[in-house]
């Protein structure tokens, strides 16, 4: 499995997929994705990373534990339904802010802040759980 | 206005939370002085809330509430009233000094910063639980006041016996947790309302659950505030550092019991059950603890007694129930929060100069520590209740309440006098045997403590005497109105200080000084006698305790290796052989079985899925290595996937791709850890009983799937769906929507549990690593290799 040209390969195929993963997400809204699947695609990004270059190379690199990903984007999802709160509407409800960038209209709400938090979760558990297993492949 | 009122209000529950976060970085800054700092964060709330003391006072509580889903009445609601002023008061005004306190008490401890940070999380708590009106935040800040409470009791986690004690109080006040939330799930049921101020919509006594309600209530409040026979994990728990003590295990937090009964006097009180529950088990406890304190040579332990015995005077107050009795338990409280934080405070200042707080290894401090001394004796004479300071005016107030013609109440009166004149015993015992005397050698020299650690212990002192002699003041702002609240109805101020000869009431407090001063007499005698009794009955509650748990986790262990039999291949047979009953039994017996369509007509792609699924299906079970099976599933799982997308479900057709690789990937790596054999040899019912199971479930999810597709399908749910997404979520994908919006709920748990089960299966990846082979830890390659080339670059 380790080759030569996955070895090389990989790192270009982890940058691509990762960028997707967040274009997957953001697009989640209105076309077909979300956090949930961007977190996996991330996932599976770092699990190829972690196969061709060893486990403690994407430790270095993710420079957090995976785990504090999941616990971030719990916290994250939670505190965008706090955001509510100040406005004095329900707790989660959505809340919606047009910024205008030059002549593009960006809407920004706390929906997509929580699904930002969904794919933290997703992204960081499966990580983790993918890593905590190669390490030990890599131990032998 | 209303808006940012009720911020204001939200906040001061919050604040210290959010101070708890920053307070490991400031302590990181600013080393022990951090406490004054921190310390500001309570000495502003105190300031807000006296800002509410006349509109309270003046009969018009505050109340003020953050929606959170008002679909089933549930908010953030808060509601400042006499009572809940007079505990918020105390909490944040004590708090403030305790922090100061904690600065040079705990001066080089290598975790002072958590130890703030877990100070002020139990602050924001215990403020939340007192100025809670909604049942749900009320239990919320109740179980967080537990969970503080046990992390600071296990603060010294490095000793067993601070570990044990932790746990003892989780478990004893956890209890009372559960029955709380009970309680109060019924109460809602009842009423109708979350809201502690909605539960006089009805007659609560007059219902059939009544008495279910109150002994929940009861099992709540008498675990948290440590009443008989739920006393013994307080003592335990004075393994925390002082400070902590004396803000929660004396003033604060095991008040939470007694404020819980009080709040709920007007609702559930006055009836001959509550009444005779709270006095009985309150006159026990007191004596039990008086009795108790006099036994223990520890300071810190005759103070913990003590408190027991305090706690036990304040339920018995609210269960006689009187207009005077409850003026009284507010006085009591007010007086005793000031005099045993201060009694606490100095202790902890004796332990920390001298290296000691065993009462007959003390002695003659009075000269080295005398501003210790004189905080001393201002706060032990409260305890003691002489005039004019503030327990004097509680003392002469609990017995004019108790003073009439009837045997009861007579009866309680003596009691009253008795427990009042053990306290009193103690509070000699604790003011005059370390400071005078000779003096004698200590573990350390003894100096005066510095000024943050003496602000608090005098302060306390002084306000003792300070509200003793602004009688009337305090009288009309704090006691009426707290007294009001907890009666249900308006309560006069009447308090006057006046010890006149002509009073009877003036002789029973002269014949409760006479007594302590017996039992301080004759302390040695009592407290030889006490130990022998002890030794001859040779059970306590804390062995009780032990015996249970022990059982408990004895008996579980049973039942878990009975049920946990570690055998994969039955859970999985119990599982799947469950699932396929779960499926058929319910469809043969409620509707018959489902037609099978006639004719099935597919176009060719539909096909080429179809020959894939059967392609993938037939090889894993024809794979004859367990790897080439997985990735035989992997494409069947693809073909599902493919299916989905056929039928107009690109977002569960996208996931289920994802989800397909990722499980080949784990399971090819769990497989790889496992070191299985590289096939999978069975003899021959084991494969008839696993086929046949995998069999019945494939044939029963197919019948089930034929059964729905025969209903009619209720289109009410997804025509609501897509009218709504774009119009009132701003989202065309309505599969996103409904997860990040319409049930964002649902979509918070779910990723807490996916963050927790990920966290579970960290703990056991690395837990069967351990246990396997030691890590070596990879720590010094990279240095050597570094050194290497660097020596190669030289040379």
């Amino acid at each position: 499995m380790n080759t030569l040209i996955f070895r090389t390969i990989a790192p270009l195929l982890v940058v691509v997929m990762m960028v997707f993963s967040v274009f997957v997400m953001l697009r989640g809204h209105n076309e077909p994705g979300g956090g949930f699947i961007g977190g996996l695609i991330a996932a599976s990004a770092i699990a190829i990373y972690g196969m061709a270059a060893g486990p403690s190379a994407v430790r270095r690199a993710l420079k957090a534990d995976p785990i504090t990903f999941a616990g971030f984007g719990v916290v994250l999802a939670g505190l965008s339904g706090l955001l509510s709160l100040a406005f004095d509407v329900p707790f989660l409800t959505g809340l919606w802010v047009d910024l205008h960038l030059g002549d593009a209209k960006v809407p920004v709400s706390t929906p997509m802040i929580f699904d930002i938090g969904v794919y933290f979760v997703v992204f960081g558990t499966i990580s983790a759980i993918a890593l905590g297993l190669e390490d030990d492949e890599e131990q032998g | 206005m209303e808006l940012s009122l009720n911020i204001a209000v939200a906040a001061v529950a919050i604040a210290p939370f959010v101070a708890a976060l920053a307070a490991p970085s400031v302590h990181r800054a600013f080393g022990a002085v951090s406490g004054w700092i921190l310390a500001l964060v309570p000495a502003l709330i105190f300031l807000f809330l006296c800002s509410f003391i006349e509109p309270v006072a003046g009969g018009r509580p505050v109340s003020a509430s953050l929606e959170w889903a008002p679909v089933h009445g549930l908010g953030l609601s808060f509601l400042i009233d006499g009572l809940s002023l007079t505990f918020a008061l105390t909490i944040s005004g004590i708090g403030a000094f305790i922090l100061i306190y904690s600065g040079p008490y705990l001066k080089g401890h290598p975790h002072q910063g958590r130890f703030f940070a877990f100070l002020l999380m139990f602050m924001g708590a215990m403020l939340g639980l007192v100025l809670a009106d909604s049942m749900v935040a009320l239990y919320a800040f109740w179980e967080l006041t537990t969970v503080t409470s046990f992390l600071l009791i296990g603060f010294d986690h490095t000793r067993q016996i601070a570990r044990r004690a932790a746990i003892q109080a989780v478990v004893v006040t956890g209890i009372g947790g559960l029955a709380l939330i009970a309680a109060a799930i019924l109460l809602q049921r009842l009423t109708g309302s979350w809201e502690l101020s909605g539960l006089g919509a009805i007659d609560l006594r007059a219902q059939a659950a009544y008495p279910v309600v109150l002994v929940l209530i009861l099992i709540a409040a008498f675990t948290k505030s440590a009443q008989l026979p739920f006393q013994f994990w307080l003592p335990n728990a004075m393994e925390a550092p002082t400070p902590v003590s004396a803000f929660l295990h004396s003033a604060t937090m095991v008040q939470g019991g007694v404020y819980l009964l009080a709040r709920l006097n007007p609702a559930l009180g006055g009836t001959a059950m509550w009444g005779t529950a709270l006095v009985v088990f309150g006159g026990a406890t007191l004596l039990w603890g008086g009795v108790s304190a006099l036994r223990q040579t520890d300071l810190k332990q005759m103070l913990a007694h003590t408190t027991v015995a305090s706690l036990g005077l304040l339920v018995l107050l609210i269960g006689v129930g009187t207009e005077v009795a409850i003026t009284a338990a507010v006085l009591y409280f007010v007086a005793h929060a000031l005099y045993k934080a201060a009694l606490f405070l100095v202790v902890g200042i004796i332990d920390h100069e001298t290296g000691t707080r065993d009462i007959t290894a003390l002695s003659g401090l009075r000269d080295s520590l005398t501003v210790t001394f004189i905080a001393a004796v201002l706060a032990g004479v409260s305890m003691i209740g002489l005039p004019p300071l503030i327990g004097y005016l509680a003392k002469e107030e609990m017995y004019a309440a108790l003073l009439t013609g009837a045997w009861q109440p007579l009866l309680v009166l003596g009691v009253l006098i008795l427990g009042n004149a053990l306290l009193a015993g103690v509070a000699l015992a604790v003011l005059i045997k370390p400071f005078m005397g000779v003096i004698v050698p200590l573990p350390k020299e003894p100096h005066e403590a510095s000024i943050g650690l003496l602000a608090g212990p005098a302060l306390f002192a002084i306000l003792g005497i300070f509200a003793g002699f602004a009688t009337s003041w305090v009288g009309a702002m704090i006691v009426a109105p707290a007294a009001s609240a907890i009666a249900g109805a308006s309560v006069e101020d009447h308090l006057v200080l006046s010890f006149s000869p002509l009073d009877p009431v003036f002789w029973l407090s002269v014949l409760t000084w006479l007594l302590g001063g017996l039992f301080y007499w004759k302390l040695e005698v009592i407290r030889t006698a006490l130990r022998r009794g002890q030794t001859a009955v040779g059970w306590t509650f804390d062995k009780g305790f032990d015996a249970l748990m022990f059982g408990l986790i004895r008996r579980s262990g049973a039942v878990t290796r009975a049920w946990h039999h570690g055998q994969l291949e039955l859970y999985l047979v119990v599982l799947f052989g469950m699932f396929a009953l779960a499926i058929i039994v319910p469809l043969w017996s409620l509707g018959g079985l489902p037609m099978l369509p006639d004719a099935v007509e597919l176009t060719f792609y539909e096909w080429g899925v179809v020959l894939i699924a059967v392609i993938g299906v037939t090889t894993v079970v024809a794979a004859r290595t367990r790897l080439f099976a997985i990735l035989a599933l992997g494409i069947q799982g693809f073909a599902v996937a493919l299916l989905y997308l056929l039928f107009g479900a690109p977002d569960l057709s996208f996931t289920q791709f994802m989800v397909e690789i990722l499980s080949v990937v784990i399971l090819t790596l769990v497989m790889t850890r496992l070191r299985l054999d590289r096939q999978d040899l069975r003899p021959f019912e084991d494969l008839a009983r696993d086929g046949g199971l995998a069999l019945a479930c494939g044939l029963g999810v197919t019948t089930l799937l034929f059964a729905v597709l025969q209903g009619s399908l209720d289109p009410r749910l997804s025509d609501f769906f897509n009218a709504n997404s774009l119009a009132a979520a701003h989202g065309r994908n309505i599969v996103n929507v409904i997860l990040v919006d319409f049930r964002g709920l649902d979509t918070l748990g779910e990723i807490s549990v996916v963050m927790t089960a990920g966290i579970a299966i960290l703990a056991l990846i690395r837990g069967a690593r351990k246990s396997r082979a030691p890590v070596v830890p990879d720590a010094t390659p990279p240095r050597s290799r570094r050194s290497r080339s660097r020596a190669e670059a030289t040379t």
